[in-house]
């Protein structure tokens, strides 16, 4: 970012937290970014009053004095888009935080100015144009092989286009370098890099959106069975602490199908990134066998940094997720948390004194949450060889209290199509992953029931319905048991209550720290489901022919059916088809009752 | 202007406002002063207090007083800007001393010749430079030591009440905590904020009744000292457990109690404001606030001290969605609930294990560290205890007639849990080992443990149910 001349320099006026005004601003335009202070923090303008500019700081303003001067860059808020962002972990206004160690010791300093990408690596590059060639913004001009599992795709910006003049040949670069020169229609010649800057709150062009009917599958048994999310498609999980939010969003950072996943930490613990940082490069990814480092970006603004750059953090990371979209990934965004992300909001409007709305959130919370969910979706890229990609977004929602009816919960719900409800109730009995199957919901089913029966089976829409309708029933007479005990039930909603109790234990806890549970392939999961509800029905069988149900439920292979889920991949259709044979073989004679 | 001029100390006689914990000085557009300065206000009988600057422009400083308003006039109070942050002196003499929630010395042992003098507002670990807590510490506690195990690095919050043992059960943390094998310098830093002199005279005797009160700093803000000095008292002690820690290699436990007190007085500045309130009044930068106490936690990489924190935070009402606990949930990694249905049964400690929860739980124990039968021991306990509540529920409704002959085996648990693992004695300091035989003990009442104990693999069973011990096994080793 470079500063302007000394004719563009303001004065603050005042401080109030991470709030700043300067005066002598005029011309300054709206979201463009200041640097503050003799230090030179980072900020923001937000609001523009005559020759007074409102400007959010994204570092801490303590020391700060009236009359310090106020640079502006006029430009605003921008990341750097180019090779280097896998495996790496950003501070919410993409400043590389390994970097920032080297440059601060272990705790974060203030006024640290550094790119966001590397511009001394060198990368091996390839191109894939030749000169005299036609290109518009978003055409491939060469690759890098940034992971062993992720090809970098260089690309015309956007904005510009025009015949190819010179391109770099096959060989190793920095970031710098000149990568294209592109003789535009005017006849300008433009240089291009390997990288370019792109403002973070300007969604990057699409050519046009495709519909979500293709799932992104989590590996998840809940969600891809029962509530599943499309490529694109856009998710939020809401849950009081305790639940299980974080461990389900990394749940779906590690397994989902994605090619690139991008995971913002937004204002949440800073042990729970370094579990991150930890784990990931350890995992296999089940799609590449690679580490799972090789396609994650990670950006890191926990609770206890400034506060604006939480703001920015969300941001940050979906402006990343449009970038890998544009070369033609499928891309899944994280967002940990989105209260967080809309609590800030909340600081910064306070400190502007603006008329606040429900809960004393801005009156803009809805429209800003909506925005940011639009940034989701499939689309075809723009470039002159269209490319499909998606980007799906997950947000994790915090509600004080665990209480769904507050303002964040609720805009959200208005724009996601799809509901992953963590309960306070499960999680306390142990039931992990503690989403409610039942207050859950997928706006997708219909757009990907082709998609599951064409290819995982075609019964597997009627046995995930079943599985639901008996859950359901399940629910009722557990009011009635509650009240009058289970006794007093008749034998046959006895049955629905022990294969609800199967479907909840066997099927929809997932242990997330098991090697073998962590992540259940979608044939897994339809050969689990199929088999349980093939107990089901051999139960009513055999309650028919005079079998006690209780005695039916004491078989040794409901035992077998409680550990399918630790069946190993390789095994599972082997040993499930075997175990499904056997529940077809039984009688009563099994239970000693003769056949009526 | 130069630093040099801006850093001169300035004096105003110019206070325009006096309100609730605030006081407006009008700096006449001469500026110079800077946001989050110390402030020294003298008043008309020279008595001389402390405050900060909140918000400031050219022509108004907004300064809240950390030592109280009252006596304050707009006529002749001074106030001198003292061109610098809040710091405290930081040396490895403050173990065994104490002080008040100011950080001066209030035991008549004079001043400490600082090392360092550090920024009190402290700045946030970078996240890439933490290492993730995994070293177990026993505190003897059977409930917190198997069931929500505390790790180094880690903050884990009581969730309490009024006329609950929170002080107790803290003291008695603080007093038995140690790391298996290790025999590391350890410090126990204790921030009060707004708990009575009784209370704070209890923790202080019970420190001194075991010796431990040359590792002990001390902070006191006591319920008659001035409430908005408890905004500064946990970040004095948290400074000082960065020095102990980070500079000295000390294993530093925090006590930080009561974090409820500290949320009022948070309430009181933003009130005086007239900022818009967020839930009960609670300003909306609550969390923001926590955060920047307890993410001061941790471990970092290639430094061999640690801080842990146990936040004390009585419940209004007990209720857990109130603000304060809720906000602190969020941000900290677990909770240990002390329960006052529990209390009332006359059990000590009574930690509830059901709401409890430690989140670093799952990378500390097991083989090497405490035993390897401990995950499966602390989720059997889990699950039987819960299903024996759910069952009590029941039997009060519709009788134990229709109860199966397993489910009452179950209920008998649940209050032998109660009785035996759950109550200890004050003083009794149990090992891992020691509670996770009880754990077996009551996990043995089962006739058919291979069925009712679903969440212990049969290998498990087969090594460690009470019936099943051979003479050859150590069961006293982490490596078992």
């Amino acid at each position: 970012m470079t500063i302007a001349n000394s004719e563009q320099t303001g004065y603050i006026e005042r401080i109030s937290g991470p709030v700043v005004q300067a005066s002598k601003m005029l011309g300054a335009k709206l979201y463009d970014v200041a640097r503050i202070g003799e230090e030179k923090l980072v900020g923001e303008i937000i609001r523009l009053t005559g020759d007074l500019a409102t400007i959010q700081v994204y570092e801490s303003t303590d020391g700060l004095t009236p009359g310090e001067p106020v640079y502006r860059t006029n430009a605003p808020l921008s990341v750097e888009l180019g090779p280097g962002l896998i495996r790496q972990i950003f501070d919410g206004i993409q400043r590389p935080l390994p970097v920032i160690r080297e440059m601060s010791g272990d705790f974060i300093e203030r006024g640290i100015e550094i790119p966001g990408l590397d511009h001394k690596k060198l990368w091996d590059f390839a191109p894939s144009v030749k000169v005299g060639d036609k290109v518009i913004g978003g055409d491939i001009l060469g690759e890098i092989p940034e992971t062993p599992t992720v090809d970098f795709k260089l690309m015309v910006p956007p904005n510009l286009n025009g015949k190819i003049d010179f391109i770099a040949q096959r060989g190793d670069y920095n970031i710098d370098d000149t990568a294209a020169t592109l003789l535009t229609a005017d006849g300008d010649k433009i240089d291009l890099k390997f990288y370019h800057n792109w403002p973070v709150r300007k969604p990057r062009p699409y050519h046009s959106r495709l519909p979500s009917n293709v799932p992104l599958i989590t590996g998840q048994r809940i969600f891809d069975t029962f509530a599943p999310i499309a490529k694109g498609g856009t998710g939020a999980i809401p849950g009081g602490f305790g639940t299980g939010k974080t461990v389900s969003q990394h749940q779906l950072a590690k397994w989902s199908d994605a090619k690139i996943v991008v995971y913002v930490g937004c204002g949440e613990r800073g042990n729970e990134m370094t579990d991150v940082l930890r784990e990931f490069p350890r995992l296999v990814d089940p799609y590449t066998g690679g580490p799972l480092m090789d396609r994650t970006v990670l950006i890191a603004n926990t609770s206890n940094m400034p506060v604006a750059a939480r703001e920015a953090s969300v941001y940050t990371g979906i402006t990343l997720a449009e970038f890998f979209r544009d070369m033609g990934y499928d891309v899944a965004m994280m967002a940990d948390s989105t209260s967080r992300w809309a609590e800030a909001m909340r600081e910064i409007s306070g400190r502007l004194e603006e008329m606040p709305g429900e809960e004393s959130f801005p009156a803009y919370l809805s429209s800003r949450i909506a925005q940011y969910y639009e940034r989701a979706g499939r689309v075809l890229t723009i470039g002159s060889k269209q490319r499909e990609a998606s980007i799906t977004v997950v947000g994790a929602v915090s509600p004080p209290g665990g209480d769904f009816s507050e303002p964040v919960t609720q805009n959200t719900l208005r724009i996601v199509k799809v509901f992953w409800a963590l309960s306070k109730e499960l999680a306390s009995r142990r039931h992990f992953p503690a989403i409610d199957y039942l207050l859950s919901y997928t706006l997708y089913w219909s757009a990907l029931e082709d998609y599951y029966a064409q290819n995982v089976h075609t019964e597997f829409p009627e046995l995930r319905s079943d599985a639901l309708a008996l859950l359901q029933k399940d629910k009722e007479l557990q009011d009635i048991v509650a009240l009058v005990g289970p006794d007093a039930l008749p034998p046959s909603e006895k049955i629905i209550l022990e294969t609800a109790r199967m479907l909840k234990e066997d099927f929809l806890q997932q242990n997330a720290f098991h090697e073998s549970d962590s992540f259940c392939s979608l044939e897994k999961q339809y050969l689990m489901l199929k088999t349980i509800l093939r107990f089901h029905e051999k139960a009513e069988d055999l309650y028919r022919r005079g079998t006690n149900v209780a005695e039916i439920f004491e078989s040794d292979l409901v035992v077998r059916i409680a550990r399918m889920k630790y069946i190993e991949r390789s095994d599972v259709e082997t040993s499930l088809n075997e175990l499904m044979k056997e529940i077809d073989g039984l009688t009563p004679q099994n239970f000693g009752v003769e056949d009526i | 202007m130069t630093i040099q001029e801006k850093y001169e100390a300035r004096e105003f006689q110019t206070v325009s406002e006096v309100s609730g914990p605030l006081m407006f000085v009008d700096l006449k557009e001469m500026g110079g002063v800077s946001y989050g300065e110390m402030v020294e206000i003298t008043t008309t009988t020279g008595e001389k207090r402390r405050g900060q600057v909140l918000d400031v422009s050219k022509s108004l400083a907004v300064i809240q007083c950390f030592e109280g308003t009252s006596g304050l006039e707009t006529k002749d109070t001074t106030c001198r800007f003292l061109g610098e942050t809040m710091k405290i002196g930081v040396s490895k003499d403050m173990l065994g001393r104490v002080f008040n929630g100011r950080g001066d010395p209030i035991d008549g042992g004079g001043d400490i010749v600082p090392d360092k003098i550090l920024d009190v507002a402290g700045t946030p670990i970078n996240p890439s430079a933490r290492q993730y807590p995994k070293e177990f510490i026993e505190t003897g506690v059977s409930t917190i030591d198997t069931l929500l195990t505390l790790v180094r690095g880690q903050k884990l919050p009581l969730f309490s009440g009024s006329g609950l043992p929170h002080n107790m059960l803290a003291a008695q943390i603080a007093r038995q905590a140690k790391v298996l094998g290790a025999e590391e310098e350890f410090a126990v830093i204790f921030s009060a904020m707004g708990i009575t002199a009784d209370e704070a005279r209890f923790f202080r005797d019970d420190f001194e009744a075991t010796g431990a009160l040359d590792k002990v700093v001390l902070f006191l803000n006591l319920a008659d000292d001035p409430a908005i000095e408890r905004l500064l008292t946990p970040r004095l002690a948290l400074t000082a457990a960065e020095h102990l820690a980070y500079e000295l290699d000390y294993h530093v436990l925090v006590i930080l109690t009561d974090i409820t007190s500290y949320a009022e007085s948070l309430r009181e500045v933003a009130a005086a404001r007239s900022e818009v309130p967020s839930r009960r009044g609670y300003p909306g930068y609550m969390y923001s606030d926590f955060s920047t106490i307890y993410e001061r936690a941790g471990r970092i990489q290639n430094k061999k001290g640690t801080i842990t924190q146990i936040p004390i935070l009585t419940l209004p009402n007990y209720d857990i969605t109130h603000p304060v606990p809720d906000l602190t949930g969020y941000i900290t990694e677990g909770q240990v609930y002390v329960d006052v249905a529990l209390n009332r049964k006359g059990l000590y400690p009574p930690i509830n294990p059901l709401p409890s929860l430690s989140r670093l739980m799952k990378d500390t124990i097991g083989q090497g560290s405490t035993r390897s039968d401990h995950k499966y021991v602390a989720d059997q306990l889990y699950a039987l205890y819960a299903t024996g509540r759910d069952l009590r529920d029941l039997v009060a409704v519709v009788g134990d007639e229709s109860l199966s002959d397993t489910d009452k085996k179950v209920l008998e648990f649940a209050d032998l849990f109660e009785q035996k693992f759950i109550n200890q004695d004050y003083h009794e300091d149990r090992s891992i080992f020691e509670s996770l035989d009880i754990g077996w003990e009551m996990l043995s009442i089962f006739d058919d443990p291979y069925r009712v104990l679903k969440r212990i693999p049969s290998e498990v069973i087969d090594k460690f149910h009470i019936d099943k011990r051979d003479d050859k096994t150590d069961y006293n080793s982490v490596d078992t």
